[in-house]
């Protein structure tokens, strides 16, 4: 028999669903498979409807962990990441890997749970105006009182995560929202943000100063940043390096952006950058600032920073446009198709004069390199680095570290050659995100080798995602650097504060018998000889692997420039150590 | 230099407070904030002003654009324009003072809207410092209270734009729309 009824364009796409069950049917539309959570009473429905979907959801240990997780897959990966908590604590619980997120524009979107929308405002148990704590730290929040308004609300925060200058989203369902029933229509539930322009271009007569600059330009520097890699332009850069001859100097996060073995790679500038990097950027007439925000451990004092050159700024965001320092020609737009305006247009120039004296600069830099000191017998975080890089350059390794010492170590000593392959918390500085990052990395590329690099403080922070690791059964192998110190603030103390080690001490647990506890297989290396066996063995194990390495303990990070003074002025390895160490 | 900004915004809850939120993140600091309906009602507009150098203005200017639901920003600064402050003053007017506070009342252009035995309200609308120049004569007879709306402004000629419309971009997020995902 046939049926007649006519087909309304409604009834052929709407379906009615619950509040939870649209969250989760819009999640996978777009396009995810893994979410990072935590549950609690105001966002259960939300996990009660998980059953009916595709999604694989991870249960951390702390919604912390969740956060940072999100933000490392999205680092990893170039996608959204996704983390989900309850109200109150959950979702405040969130707030360090939101805030983390922002400062280095990394996409990730937080669902919250909230309590049932008659109780907003009536200090109701679990109650916590989330949107109210986050809005300075997201790029922008959602408070969802209706199950209607859930699908446009996910659509437009997954856009607004990831174009334009990418950064952390925040929705928070109240719990009726979650249960109420509502027609689903993915396709009228189109986003509608009239104030939101994420793509901006430069005008023509801009391109055109640009180019005279660059033409003109006798000592000219690009200065690589994080935006290429969220732009995707690093065959573009390559390309404009090449054919200009300009040589790249990387800000921490712009490692991976431009290949370390590359000739006209200078290395890291800033704060720990190398010397002759920033004694470079010092003596350029040029800066050609790729997707980078000027920020002040990359520029030391701004009264002296770079003051014969000129400066170019390819940037997404018009805001940091003369935020730190004043740009002569600013092109806003995204890099990637800024650099394809630019490219047919520049000229090839013989720079060897340029980038002659800039080898000049390098001086006695490399006797000063603790790599090539004579071998002591002390285990140094350097030679542990150096040792990874070499025993894992050659796979897909992507290393994710934690905030400190260890951290400027890693950037200094492993020559990163592609991008993503070192993820780092840069802006906020969060010592804890290495543990989670690397989880989330791994989760978006389990075909990846994931190393952690983290301080023995830092560890600490969110160790209990060791859980997270052996419940997922996830290949991550993690390196402890471990110092007995909060070192990068010890080495504050040691040069700003006399030596007074206050709070920088400390009393660790033993970290192989704690990997154990955890069923992770765990070692502890003191020597430098057994630092390659055991990044062999960890490589080999087809489980997780905690190395302890007890490094030196009152090391240095050099060469440093205070915080405030110019960025030639450096404090650099006194020659008295590399004297002493030549004579053991 | 004091700055003034429109800017029309979409009238939605928490609006206001991402605004106000803006400045004091960036540490800009707002002389005056008012807010109101437009000829459309889903868009609100705000006059704003605030103390700051050329730099500063251009970028509390992409500052505000970053908000999403800021849809418009004009600076007004340096083009010809409307400005208008409202204040009621009250002030102590016995029987002796009383005719000299009304006929400087007249002066100004003021309305006096509420008398009582000890006092008048007199109500004036104008540039701000017209209505600073008000209240400076009618100080030594005692100002008992006094509340402005702080400054509305509107650009002269004909109507620039107007405020603009919410559905004007529809955001098509097919995946090669998605210029840069990171
Ligand atoms: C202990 C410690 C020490 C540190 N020392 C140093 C140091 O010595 N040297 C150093 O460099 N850093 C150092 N940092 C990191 C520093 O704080 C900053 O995080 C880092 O310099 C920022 O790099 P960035 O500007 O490249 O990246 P981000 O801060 O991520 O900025 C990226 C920029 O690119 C723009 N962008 C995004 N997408 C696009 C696009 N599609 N097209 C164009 N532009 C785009 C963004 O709007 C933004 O302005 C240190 C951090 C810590 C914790
Ligand atoms: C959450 C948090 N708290 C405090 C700091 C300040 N801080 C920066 S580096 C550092 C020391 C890190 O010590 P450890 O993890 O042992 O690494 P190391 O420097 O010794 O390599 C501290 C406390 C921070 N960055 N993050
Ligand atoms: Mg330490």
């Amino acid at each position: 028999m046939k049926d007649n009824t006519p087909l309304t364009a409604k009834s052929m796409t709407a379906k009615s669903m619950t509040g939870a069950s649209i969250l989760w049917e819009c999640l996978e539309r777009e396009g995810v498979k893994t979410v990072f959570g935590y549950p609690g009473g105001a966002i259960l429905p939300a996990y009660d409807a998980l059953k009916g979907s595709k999604i694989h959801h991870i249960l951390v240990r702390h919604e912390q962990g969740a956060t940072h997780m999100a933000d490392g897959y999205a680092r990893a990966s170039g996608q959204v990441g996704v983390a989900v908590a309850t109200s109150g604590p959950g979702a405040t619980n969130m707030v360090t890997g939101i805030a983390t997120a922002m400062l280095d524009s990394s996409p990730i979107v937080c669902i919250t749970g909230q309590v049932g929308s008659k109780l907003i405002g009536s200090d109701a148990f679990q109650e916590t105006d989330i949107t109210g704590v986050t809005l300075p730290i997201t790029k922008h929040n959602y408070l969802v009182t209706h199950a209607s308004e859930v699908a446009r609300t996910v659509r437009e925060a997954f856009y607004v995560a990831r174009s334009g200058r990418p950064g952390p989203v925040l929705i928070d369902i109240t719990k009726d929202a979650q249960q109420s029933t509502c027609e689903f229509d993915w396709e009228a539930a189109k986003p509608q943000l009239p104030g939101y322009r994420p793509d901006l271009s430069p005008e023509p007569k801009e391109y055109e100063q640009a180019l005279d600059l660059i033409h003109n330009a006798k000592r000219p520097v690009i200065l690589a940043g994080h935006g290429i890699i969220i732009s995707g332009a690093m065959a573009e850069v390559r390309e404009f390096a090449e054919r200009t001859g300009i040589p790249v100097a990387l800000t921490l996060l712009g490692i991976g952006a431009f290949p370390a073995g590359h000739p006209l790679n200078l290395g890291m500038m800033g704060m720990h950058g190398e010397a002759w990097v920033n004694h470079t950027i010092q003596e350029a007439d040029l800066l050609l600032a790729f997707g980078m925000r000027f920020d002040d451990r990359v520029t030391g004092n701004l009264k002296t920073y770079a003051s014969n050159a000129k400066k170019i700024h390819i940037e997404i965001d018009p805001a940091e446009i003369n935020k730190n320092v004043k740009v002569d020609v600013p092109l806003v737009g995204d890099l990637r198709e800024v650099l394809h305006e630019l490219l047919p247009k520049v000229e090839s120039i013989d720079r060897s004069e340029w980038l002659d004296s800039i080898d000049k600069l390098k001086g006695d830099a490399a006797v000063r390199d603790i790599q090539n000191l004579p071998d002591s017998g002390h285990l140094y975080a350097a030679h542990v680095i150096n040792d990874l890089w070499r025993e894992t350059r050659d796979g897909d390794t992507v290393v994710v570290t934690d905030v400190g010492q260890h951290q400027m170590w890693e950037a200094q000593y492993y020559k990163h050659e592609k991008a993503r392959s070192l993820i780092t918390s840069g802006g906020l500085g969060t010592m804890g995100f290495a543990l989670p990052a690397a989880i989330g990395a791994k989760v978006a590329r389990p075909e990846a080798d994931v190393w952690v690099v983290c301080g023995d403080g830092g560890f600490q922070m969110t160790l209990c995602e060791l859980a997270t690791i052996v419940q997922e059964k996830l290949k991550v192998n993690i390196a402890i650097i471990n110092n007995g110190f909060l070192g990068m603030v010890r080495q504050w103390q040691e040069f700003f504060y006399e030596r007074n080690y206050a709070a920088t001490p400390l009393l660790n647990p033993d970290f192989a018998k704690l990997g154990e506890a955890y069923g992770i297989r765990s070692m502890t290396v003191t020597e430098r000889s057994q630092a390659v066996p055991a990044v062999r063995a960890a490589k080999e194990h087809d489980g997780p692997v905690l190395i302890n390495f007890r490094v030196e303990q009152e090391d240095t990070v050099y060469p440093m420039v205070a915080a405030g003074a110019s960025l030639h002025e450096m404090i650099r390895r006194p020659s008295k150590i590399v004297e002493t160490a030549e004579d053991e | 230099m004091l700055n003034t900004y429109v800017v029309y915004v979409e009238n939605k809850p928490g609006v206001l407070t991402r605004v106000a939120s803006l400045f004091r993140r960036r540490a800009f600091n707002i002389d005056s904030l008012t807010v109101g309906r437009t000829e459309k009602p889903e868009v609100s507009r705000m006059t704003i002003t605030v103390d700051a150098d050329v730099d500063q203005a251009k970028r509390i200017e992409a500052n505000l654009y970053k908000l999403l639901n800021v849809l418009l920003v004009e600076n007004i600064t340096n083009q010809p324009a409307i400005v208008r402050d409202l204040a009621m003053i009250k002030v102590a007017a016995t029987h002796e003072a009383r005719s000299h506070v009304l006929e400087l009342a007249g002066v100004f252009r003021a309305r006096v809207v509420d008398v009582a035995p000890e006092s008048l309200t007199i109500e004036i609308t104008g540039a701000e410092d017209k209505i600073d120049g008000l209240l400076e004569v009618l100080r030594p007879y005692g100002v008992l209270e006094m509340v402005r709306t702080g400054i509305v402004a509107m650009r002269r000629g004909k109507s620039s734009t107007g405020a603009p419309g919410t559905n004007s971009t529809d955001h098509d997020v097919a995946e090669e729309d998605v210029s840069h995902s990171v």
